[in-house]
C-alpha cells in the first residue's frame, strides 16, 4: 500500500485531502464530523470582524439532469463571534492533533488588526494560516478579500504585515477574478508567504428565474454577483494552478490546489499539475463528508498501480507537459477510428462532424441502423467525434504521423512549408 | 359453467387497472428523458410507423417544454396519446432504441410520449388551426384511427369532412377492441373529442355503409370518399360444433367487455382460446381477469412461430394462462347444446409456407381439453362481401390500393381494411397517407 500521508511545510496530515475554508469548516460540530469521516485537515472558515449574512445564500447550475454542476454563494466570512471560533479550534485540535488545522484569516486593513488576529489564532492552536485574498463578494466592497488579491501591491503589503508576526506557516489564497494570478502570486511570494493556494470562487450569475425574472440567488426581489465553484470551475482552476506551478518565482513555494475537486481523480490531476495538498468545498457540500473514503482508497489504488510510493513521487509530474502552442509538433497527426463491434449507431459522431467539423464521417443508410465510418483522408484528428460518442473506447484516435521528425510552427514558417489549400 | 359476476367490484377494478402506469412525477420523467442520447437519424423514429421525431420530443421534456413536446408528437401522430398506451413498442420504437445494443434497457419512449400527450389533452392544448373552408367535401367511412387521422389532416387543409360510423362512439377498435387494461372508455372519448376540437369534422353515428348509406350516394355528394372501416369478426374455424352455446368470437367477446360493465360479461370456468396473435392474448388475459378458473391458449405451431410479441405472451403467462402448442382444433363436443370439450389434432411442423412459416401437419393423434367455453381468435375476417359488392379490387377482402387510391373513382382506403389488421399506429399513418393522396387528387380535379 502506498503512503498517502502529507507533509505541507511541516504541517502533517494522514492524507492530502483538506476541507476548504467554507461552511463545512465553520464550527466544531462540522469539523469533528469531517475528521471522523477521515479528512486529513481543514482550513477553518475565514475569521475577521464579525459580519451578518443574508437569506438565501446559494444557487447552482444543473446540467442534463445532474444537480450542482456549478455552485454559487453570496456568503461572507464567519458570522460567528471570534472567541467562540477560537475556543472551538482549541477543542478540535486537542481531540485530533494528527490533522491539519489551518485557520483562514481576513482581518481589517490595518497592520494592528492582522497582528492581533494572528496572535489570537496561534494561541488557539492553529498550525498554519491561509490569507483570504479571494472572496469575490461582500468583502470586496469593504476593501477586503478579492480587492486585496486583485492588487499585487496591496497583497504584498498585507503579506508583509502577516509575516512580521506569524510564527507558523502562511498560505496565501489567490482570487481567480483577475486576468492572471501570477502577478499577485509573485508579489506574495516576494513578500514572504510560505505557500500559495488557489482558486477561490469566480464572480458569477448562475441564472435568472424565468417566472420572477430575478436572478439567483433570490434575496427579497434582488440578487448580487456570487462566487462560483464546483465541478464547472475545475478546468479554470487547473489552468491558474499551472501558471503558478510554472512561474519561476511562484513555483518556489508549495501549492494547495482548490476548485471543483470531487473525486480522487480530480485530486490526482491537481497534484500532477503541482498541488501538494488539495482542498474541497462544493463536493462535500453536495454529498457530505463520506466522499473522502473513496478519495483515499482511489488515490491509494492508483498510486499502487502506477508504482508511486509517496505523494512526492508524482506531485508536479505533469507541469512540464503543458507547453507553448508554438512548441507543439505539427508533424504529429492522429485520426479517428470507429470500432464497429462497439458502435450503437446513434449517429452523434456523424452529425457533429458533418455540421460543425470536417465532414469526415461517412454515413451509409440502414433500417433502422445506419453505418458510420471515418474518411481518414478528411479527418483532422480534432477528437470531437470521440468526445461525443456515448460508448467508452468505441472511437479511438490512431496515430498517423505525417513525418517522423519534430517540427513546430516557427520552423514550419522558416522552411516555407505549405498551408492548407482547402 | 358460463356465468357472469364472478368477482367483487374491487377485484374487477384491480384486474383491469392500467397495465403500464404513467410517470408519477416530473422528476421521474426527467430521469428517463435525460438518458436519451438524442440520436441522429434516430432508429426509434425510423421504427415508428408514423415517424414521430422521438429525440426531439424527449429533448423538449428535458427543457421543460412539455407543450412543444406534445406538439412534436401530434404533428406526426394525432393519436399519439392513444398510441403511447397501446403500441407494441417492444417491436417498434423501443425495440430499435440504441440502448438495446448496449444491453441496457431502452428509453421508455411510450411512457414519455404519454407524459407529454396526457398533459396536452388534460389541458386541451390545441396546436392546429383549420385553414378557411375551401369548399371541398370528403366522406370517411369509419371513425377508427385511420378515419380520424385522415379527417384531421383534411380538416387542417380546410376540407369539410363527414365521417359515417356504424357504432355510436368514435375510436374504432381503440374504443371497442383494445384490452381494457390499456385504455379506458373515458380516455378514448377524450381522445376523439381532442381530435375533433379542430372543427370541420362531423361524425354521423349509427350510419353503416351498405345499410343506411351506399357508396354511389357518397361518390355523388362528395369530392372523395375514404374507406376506413377496418375488419370484421374473427375467422370461422369450420369445424363441427362451432354453433354450440359457449363458442364465441374474440372480437364480440372483447366488444362486450369494452361496452358493458365487467360484471355483466359471461365467461366460462375453463376457457380455450384459439390462436396466438395479439387478439388471442387479449381474449385470454381478459377471460382470466374476469374470473375464469382455467384459460388455455391453443396454437397449431410452436412458440417460435407465434405472431404476438414475447412481451404480450409474458403478460398472458403472468396472468396464469396456459399454452398448448402444436394443436389444431378438430371438433367441439357439446352436451345439451353447450360446449363440453375441445378436440385438437396434435400437429408437427413441416415445410415452410410462402411467408416462411413452417406448415403444421396432423400427426394422427388427438388431444382433448375439457372446457366450457371456446373463444375464436384466428385472425379477423375482412368485409369481403361489402367490398366486392361495390366492385372494389381486393385480395380475399383486403382492399387493394395504389397510393391510397382504390380502383373505384374518387374512392380511397387505408388502415385495417387494407392491411387486414395491424396496429393503431399503422392505421394512423395510413390515414395521413390517405388524406395527402385525396388532397392531391382534389387539387388536380378542380
Ligand atoms: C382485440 C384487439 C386488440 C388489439 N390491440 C391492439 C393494441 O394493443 N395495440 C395496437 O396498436 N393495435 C391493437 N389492435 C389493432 C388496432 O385496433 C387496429 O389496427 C386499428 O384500430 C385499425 O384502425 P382502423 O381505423 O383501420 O379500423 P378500426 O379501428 O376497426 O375502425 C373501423 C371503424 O369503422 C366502423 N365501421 C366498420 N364497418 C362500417 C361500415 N360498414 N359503415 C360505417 N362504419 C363502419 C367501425 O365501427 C369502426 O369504428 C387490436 C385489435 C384487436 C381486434
Ligand atoms: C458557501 C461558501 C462559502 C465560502 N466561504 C469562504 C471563506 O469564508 N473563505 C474562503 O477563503 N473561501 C470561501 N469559499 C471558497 C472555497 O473555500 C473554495 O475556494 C471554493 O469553493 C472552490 O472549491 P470547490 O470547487 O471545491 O467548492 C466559500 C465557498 C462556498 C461555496
Ligand atoms: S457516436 Fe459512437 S456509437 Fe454513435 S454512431 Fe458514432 S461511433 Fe457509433
Ligand atoms: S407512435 Fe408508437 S411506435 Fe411511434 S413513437 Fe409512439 S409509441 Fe413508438
Ligand atoms: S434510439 Fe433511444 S437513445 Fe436514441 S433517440 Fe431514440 S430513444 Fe433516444
Amino acid at each position: 500500500m502506498a503512503d498517502i500521508s502529507s507533509n505541507f511545510l511541516g504541517i502533517k496530515s494522514p492524507n492530502p485531502f483538506w476541507l476548504a475554508s467554507a461552511p463545512p469548516t465553520d464550527k466544531k460540530i462540522n469539523v469533528l464530523r469531517a475528521y471522523e469521516a477521515g479528512w486529513g485537515g481543514v482550513v477553518w472558515k475565514t475569521l475577521g470582524s464579525q459580519v451578518k449574512n443574508v437569506s438565501s445564500r446559494y444557487s447552482s447550475v444543473d446540467y442534463h439532469g445532474s444537480r450542482v454542476m456549478g455552485f454559487n454563494n453570496i456568503e461572507l466570512i464567519s458570522d460567528r463571534p471570534l472567541d467562540i471560533n477560537l475556543k472551538e479550534i482549541t477543542e478540535v485540535v486537542k481531540l485530533f492533533p494528527d490533522r491539519a488545522m489551518i485557520v483562514s484569516l481576513m482581518a481589517d486593513s490595518t497592520r494592528e488588526a492582522w497582528h492581533e488576529l494572528i496572535k489570537k489564532c496561534e494561541d488557539a492552536g492553529a498550525m498554519g494560516f491561509e490569507l483570504n485574498f479571494g472572496c469575490p463578494h461582500g468583502m470586496t466592497e469593504r476593501g477586503l478579500g478579492a480587492a486585496v488579491g486583485q492588487d499585487p501591491e496591496i497583497a504584498k503589503m498585507v503579506v508583509e504585515w502577516v509575516m512580521e508576526k506569524a510564527t507558523i506557516p502562511v498560505i496565501t489564497k489567490l482570487t481567480p477574478n483577475v486576468h492572471s494570478v501570477v502577478p499577485t502570486g509573485k508579489a506574495c511570494v516576494e513578500a514572504g508567504t510560505n505557500a500559495l493556494s488557489l482558486i477561490n470562487t469566480i464572480q458569477s450569475v448562475t441564472g435568472v428565474d424565468l417566472d420572477t425574472l430575478v436572478p439567483n440567488p433570490y434575496v427579497a426581489g434582488k440578487s448580487v454577483f456570487g462566487g462560483y465553484c464546483g465541478p464547472a470551475v475545475k478546468p479554470i482552476a487547473l489552468k491558474f494552478l499551472t501558471t503558478i506551478a510554472q512561474n519561476n518565482i511562484t513555483k518556489k513555494v508549495p501549492i494547495s490546489g482548490i476548485g471543483g475537486i470531487s473525486t480522487w481523480r480530480d485530486a490526482v490531476e491537481f497534484m500532477l499539475l503541482g498541488s501538494s495538498t488539495v482542498q474541497v468545498c462544493t463536493a462535500a457540500m453536495k454529498h457530505g463528508f463520506r466522499i473522502v473514503e473513496d478519495m483515499c482508497e482511489g488515490l491509494n489504488n492508483w498510486m499502487d498501480e502506477k508504482g508511486f510510493k509517496t505523494l512526492n513521487d508524482f506531485i508536479g509530474k505533469s507541469v512540464n507537459n503543458i507547453t507553448h502552442w508554438e512548441d507543439l509538433d505539427i508533424n504529429y497527426h492522429h485520426v479517428a477510428n470507429i470500432n464497429e463491434d462497439k458502435c450503437i449507431h446513434c449517429g452523434l459522431c456523424y452529425i457533429t462532424c458533418e455540421d460543425t467539423s470536417h465532414q469526415a464521417i461517412n454515413l451509409s443508410y440502414g433500417d433502422p441502423y445506419n453505418t458510420y465510418t471515418i474518411k481518414e483522408q478528411d479527418c483532422v484528428g480534432c477528437n470531437l467525434c470521440k468526445l461525443v460518442c456515448p460508448v467508452d473506447n468505441c472511437i479511438t484516435m490512431v496515430e498517423k504521423r505525417v513525418a517522423p521528425e519534430y517540427i513546430n510552427w516557427k520552423m514550419w514558417q522558416e522552411q516555407g512549408l505549405p498551408l492548407n489549400d482547402h | 359453467m358460463i356465468k357472469n359476476n364472478r368477482l367483487t367490484a374491487e377485484q374487477y377494478q384491480h384486474n383491469f387497472s392500467d397495465i403500464k402506469p404513467p410517470f408519477e412525477t416530473q422528476d421521474a420523467a426527467l430521469v428517463e428523458a435525460n438518458r436519451c442520447l438524442f440520436c441522429y437519424d434516430a432508429p426509434c423514429t425510423k421504427a415508428c410507423p408514423t415517424s414521430i421525431d422521438v429525440p426531439k420530443f424527449i429533448k423538449q421534456i428535458t427543457t421543460y417544454n412539455v407543450k412543444g413536446s406534445a406538439h412534436t408528437i401530434f404533428q406526426s401522430n394525432i393519436m399519439g396519446a392513444g398510441c403511447s398506451k397501446v403500441c407494441p413498442v417492444e417491436k417498434l420504437c423501443e425495440g430499435a432504441c440504441v440502448y438495446n445494443l448496449m444491453e441496457e434497457p431502452p428509453i421508455p419512449i411510450a411512457k414519455l410520449q404519454r407524459y407529454s400527450t396526457e398533459k396536452a389533452i388534460d389541458n386541451n392544448w390545441q396546436y392546429f388551426e383549420r385553414k378557411k373552408s375551401n369548399g371541398k367535401k370528403v366522406a370517411i367511412i369509419g371513425a377508427g384511427p385511420a378515419g380520424l387521422s385522415c379527417a384531421h389532416v383534411l380538416s387542417r387543409e380546410g376540407v369539410d369532412v363527414t365521417i359515417y360510423e356504424k357504432e355510436n362512439k368514435g375510436g374504432g377498435l381503440m374504443t371497442y377492441g383494445i384490452a381494457a387494461y390499456k385504455v379506458t372508455p373515458q380516455f378514448c372519448e377524450d381522445e376523439v373529442n381532442y381530435i375533433l376540437e379542430i372543427g370541420g369534422i362531423e361524425i354521423k353515428y349509427n350510419q353503416e355503409l351498405g345499410k343506411n348509406i351506399s357508396l354511389e350516394e357518397l361518390q355523388k355528394n362528395y369530392d372523395a370518399v375514404y374507406l376506413a372501416f377496418g375488419v370484421g369478426l374473427a375467422n370461422k374455424l369450420n369445424i363441427p360444433g362451432e354453433d354450440l352455446e359457449g363458442v364465441e368470437d374474440a372480437i364480440t367477446f372483447i366488444y362486450n367487455l369494452r361496452s358493458k360493465t365487467y360484471k355483466d360479461i359471461n365467461v366460462g370456468d375453463k376457457v380455450a382460446v384459439i390462436g396466438m396473435g395479439m387478439t388471442a392474448i387479449d381474449a385470454a388475459t381478459q377471460a382470466k381477469r374476469l374470473g375464469s378458473k382455467e384459460v388455455t391458449m391453443v396454437y397449431r405451431r410452436t412458440e417460435a412461430e407465434k405472431s404476438c410479441t414475447q412481451h404480450e405472451l409474458d403478460i398472458a403467462r403472468l396472468d396464469g394462462c396456459a399454452t398448448l402448442w402444436l394443436a389444431a382444433p378438430k371438433e367441439i363436443i357439446g352436451e345439451n347444446g353447450k360446449v363440453k370439450a375441445l378436440v385438437c389434432d396434435v400437429m408437427k411442423l413441416g415445410q415452410p409456407d410462402a411467408k416462411g412459416k413452417p406448415t403444421p401437419t396432423p400427426t394422427g393423434e388427438t388431444v382433448t381439453l375439457n372446457v366450457d367455453m371456446v373463444i375464436k381468435a384466428t385472425g379477423q375476417n375482412p368485409f369481403t362481401v361489402l367490398v366486392s359488392g361495390y366492385g372494389i379490387d381486393n385480395a380475399k377482402g383486403k382492399i387493394n390500393i395504389n397510393q391510397s387510391a382504390t380502383n373505384v373513382s374518387k374512392v380511397f382506403a387505408g388502415g385495417d381494411c387494407v392491411n387486414g389488421g395491424k396496429e393503431v399506429v399503422d392505421a394512423v399513418q395510413a390515414g395521413k397517407d390517405g388524406a395527402n393522396a385525396i388532397l392531391k387528387f382534389m387539387m388536380n380535379v378542380k
